[in-house]
């Protein structure tokens, strides 16, 4: 009925038209000021949020930009920033033209962000005369001190307000800049932020390669970058980010397109150089670093593992710490000799095949009940089954064989053909023995992926019934990604047990299966470089479950991050840090047609394939 | 009178009363989900050459009937007869390897696969590669569209390609007889049209088609014989013409009674 209407011009009869007409331009002041007001509160709980969370004072200590910038007043510096750049951001989409341009986008930005920084204002004040400390832990003088900036609290009061306000107009105006400056922004606070992060790190390696004076000059004495190496860091990066501009792309295309033999070469010769620089560095890097990386290692081993399940197999496993508990109490079983039941003392090469054996055996058992259930139903089986697991290694019952709560400990090094023993002592050696396993999990990853059952594991992740129907026993391919993750994961627990020198119930807590799990999102499901990436970033810089990583400091708020992280990466990024294409492409293609579109532009990001694609590039 | 078989071979299948063994047979076949009777008693038999359909409204037991074909689902009582083997315990492996394959429903391609990867799953039981190259072959001859669509995501196809996907992706197991799951569902009314088209032109090149759809005019107009599925039931198996002329098909189920 509607498709019959006579096209009007004037006023259409019971509807208001609420969208001014197009072309005429709008006041910098006729905002949508429900959506900033909706925006600048949501960012303003955020920022009391974090301000109770005690994340400011507690990260106060670690200077980023010295003296200028701690983390703690960091954290307080993101959300307005980020409100104001979606603000200004948002405003720009709606391509409504303005008297001065680029007007709305800055006070669009600027009230954003003033209303975020208003939250801590009101907080200030809150603080000043209430006293919520009975609920709320952080409320303290210490906070309205780290908030007032030692000031009183009106002073508090005013400067966040525009604190805020000039964050948000800062995103405001980021927005509004070309991409190519965008760029150079972006990558000038990336890299002064990385060395902070970085410090101990490059500090680490710095002093292994003799190169002292230049780690002396860049950071302080305590901690956190030098305010003027800093500001050469910004400058320089800037620089890069522009002269560089594509370059990174370009070259990458030109390897992406390479085909047949010079693909390969190409291929072989990253992989070496990758495997060359893993192998060199660590003899450079002192006992943190290795450290860092084994730890790191020992999450990609097991995010390898349930990335060919979750990833591969489409079985969202959540309870998958279970493999790697079976890992390590295997190992420690056979190879020490304080172990209460039967004390095989084997070697631990000799072991490991027995832990293989173990961890299939498991795999299977756990796998049969589990596979029959599809979706939630069979996330919260795996749930179970990995709560079961640890709770046997703890209960009473068992602790004639596993030890109970105390443990087995005394787990000799792992020796290695009689060559080396790896032992916790010696993070490099330990490091070394998780680098072969890792590239042999990721060899047997990506075989596996471009294998036919690998085929068959994506077809089952697609569409289980279709997959029947094309003759693919389900059932059988799904256990057999099953086995395949638990092995994985036993030779991470393997490892540990030799590293660690001691196994407890307590280090295969449910938070670990969500860690890996994590990291697997994280980093982009199904995607070998991604899970790396993704265990480098939230491994290596917020740390795991129970190992420190580079931000010591967060230790306490890790989950918080994650969970930040997490929900953040669904929104803005559901392929994951390093999508594999497929995953891509089919997540954005109409978000980015639909981009384009609304920039009046071809969106230049992508890598300059033609809709078709060409069938030779298989 | 049915129309004419382009397999000479299985002339004899014209009707039931022919001595060859029909290709694919359900002999008194019940089904159930639960407490619901999905099938009862059903009695179907598919000859060599013969493009058959199986016609039906909603919750007629259509889909079940493929699904107990095609080993998915156990029949309660009963024989589900593939070349003359009973294959009632067998798995769905085991008949789709013996040339009994399905397009689904709506299409269902692994729709974050390239084309080639769906390809590939349909070849999923098959090792003779060198017999596989030149099946791709062919279907790029019946489709060029999905040749130039190789690389790309299925998911990402225009309806009318995922259809020829669909078709390809089962062909490529080699079938003796294509099952076709409501291949009208779904798709713009042209695209019906030249849906049904491909059926016919699969089937003249010799393939044996039993499909299931709703829309039983499209379906008969090309059809050699059909059966009317109402509530588990076969109430109604005759040829395609018969079926058409019959006075219940027109009135109650076709709805072309006003026109």
């Amino acid at each position: 009925m509607t498709a019959t209407l006579p096209p009007t011009t004037g006023p259409q009869p019971g509807g208001t038209q609420p969208e001014a007409p197009l072309a005429a331009p709008r006041p910098a002041l006729a905002h949508d000021w429900r959506r900033i007001a909706r925006m600048g509160s949501i960012a303003a709980f955020g920022q009391v949020f974090i301000a109770l969370s005690n994340m400011p004072v507690r990260l106060d200590e670690r200077l980023i930009v010295k003296p200028v910038l701690s983390l703690g007043y960091l954290v307080l510096l993101i959300l307005p920033f980020a409100a104001g750049y979606r603000q200004g951001h948002q405003i720009k989409r709606e391509g409504v033209p303005t008297y001065a341009p680029g007007l709305n986008e800055v006070v669009g930005g600027l009230s954003c962000g003033a209303l975020a920084g208003g939250g801590l204002s009101l907080l200030a004040v809150l603080l000043t005369h209430f006293d919520l400390r009975e609920p709320l832990v952080n409320w303290s003088p210490i906070l309205l001190d780290l908030l007032a900036f030692g000031n009183a609290t009106w002073f508090a009061a005013v400067i966040w307000l525009v604190i805020g306000g000039g964050m948000g107009a800062a995103g405001g105006v980021l927005r509004l800049l070309g991409p190519r400056i965008r760029r150079a922004v972006v990558t000038m606070a990336l890299a002064v932020a990385g060395a902070a992060v970085l410090e101990s790190l490059v500090v680490d390696l710095a002093e292994g390669l003799g190169l002292e004076t230049l780690t002396d000059r860049l950071y302080a004495r305590r901690g956190g970058v030098n305010w003027s190496s800093a500001l050469g860091l910004a400058v320089v990066s800037g620089l890069l980010a522009v002269v560089g501009r594509g370059r990174f792309r370009q070259a990458r295309t030109r390897v992406t397109e390479l085909e047949g033999a010079k693909r390969t070469q190409a291929n072989v010769g990253l992989i070496l150089l990758t495997a060359a620089v893993l192998i060199v560095l660590p003899l450079f890097a002192g006992k943190l670093t290795n450290e860092l990386l084994a730890n790191v290692g020992l999450f990609v081993l097991l995010a390898l593992g349930l990335n060919v399940v979750v990833g591969l197999a489409g079985i969202l496993d959540l309870g998958y710490v279970a493999f790697f508990a079976v890992g390590s109490y295997s190992a420690a079983v056979l190879t020490a000799a304080t172990s209460p039941k039967i004390a095989p003392e084997m070697p631990w090469l000799a072991a490991l095949i027995v832990v293989v054996i173990i961890a299939g055996l498991v795999g299977l058992f756990i796998g049969a009940p589990v596979i029959r259930m599809r979706g939630d139903y069979l996330a919260i089986v795996t749930l179970g089954f990995g709560e079961i697991i640890r709770l046997l290694f703890l209960s009473d019952w068992l602790s004639g064989w596993f030890g109970g709560s105390q443990g087995i400990t005394n787990i000799p090094a792992a020796g290695i053909f009689g060559l080396t023993d790896v032992a916790g002592t010696d993070p490099r050696r330990v490091f070394y023995l998780v680098l072969a396993f890792c590239a042999l999990a990721i060899y047997v990853s990506w075989r596996l992926e471009h294998s036919r059952l690998g085929r068959a594991w994506m077809a089952v992740r697609e569409d289980e019934t279709v997959a029947e129907a094309m003759g693919i026993n389900t059932v059988n391919v799904k256990l057999l990604a099953f086995v395949v993750g638990a092995v994985l994961g036993s030779f991470s627990g393997a490892i540990f047990a030799a590293k660690v020198g001691s196994v407890f119930p307590t280090s295969f807590l449910i938070l670990v299966s969500i860690v890996i799990l994590v990291v697997v999102i994280f980093g982009g499901m199904g995607n070998i470089i991604g899970v790396i990436a993704g265990s480098a970033v939230l491994i290596g810089v917020l740390g795991g479950p129970k190992q420190p990583g580079l931000l010591v400091e967060f230790s306490e708020f890790k989950l918080l991050i994650y969970g930040a992280l997490l929900i953040w990466m669904m929104l803005a990024r559901p392929e994951g840090l390093i999508p594999s294409v497929r995953r891509t492409r089919e997540l954005r293609q109409q978000e980015m047609a639909q981009d384009a579109w609304l920039r009046g532009e071809v969106d230049d990001d992508d890598g300059g394939n033609g809709p078709a694609g060409s069938p030779s590039a298989v | 009178m049915s129309p004419g078989h382009p397999d000479p071979a299985a002339d004899s299948g014209d009707g039931e009363t022919g001595a060859a063994t029909p290709l694919l047979e359900m002999r008194s076949v019940n089904a159930h989900y639960g407490a619901v009777h999905a099938l009862v008693d059903v009695d179907l038999a598919i000859y060599e050459g013969e493009l058959v359909c199986l016609l039906g409204g909603n919750a007629s037991g259509k889909s079940t009937t493929l699904k107990t074909l095609l080993g998915m689902l156990n029949p309660t009582s009963g024989e589900v007869v593939l070349d003359g083997e009973v294959v009632n315990d067998q798995p769905t492996s085991y008949r789709v390897a013996r040339g009994v394959t399905m397009v689904p429903e709506n299409r269902r391609l692994f729709k974050r696969l390239t084309v080639r990867e769906n390809l590939d799953l349909g070849a999923y039981l098959r090792s003779d590669s060198d017999q596989i190259a030149v099946d791709m072959e062919r279907i790029f001859e019946l489709f060029p569209r999905v040749k130039e669509r190789l690389t790309q995501k299925a998911g990402t196809l225009s309806g009318g390609e995922q259809q020829m996907v669909a078709i390809g992706r089962a062909l490529m197991a080699d079938p003796r007889v294509l099952l076709m799951d409501e291949p009208s569902m779904g798709l713009a009314p042209a695209l019906v049209q030249q849906n049904f088209e491909l059926i016919q032109q699969i089937h003249e090149a010799g393939l044996t088609v039993f499909m299931v759809e709703q829309n039983a005019n499209m379906a008969l107009s090309i059809a050699d014989r059909g059966w009317v599925l109402q509530t588990g039931r076969v109430v109604l198996d005759d040829t395609a013409e018969n079926l058409l002329a019959h006075p219940d098909l027109q009135a109650s189920y076709l709805g072309t009674a006003e026109q």
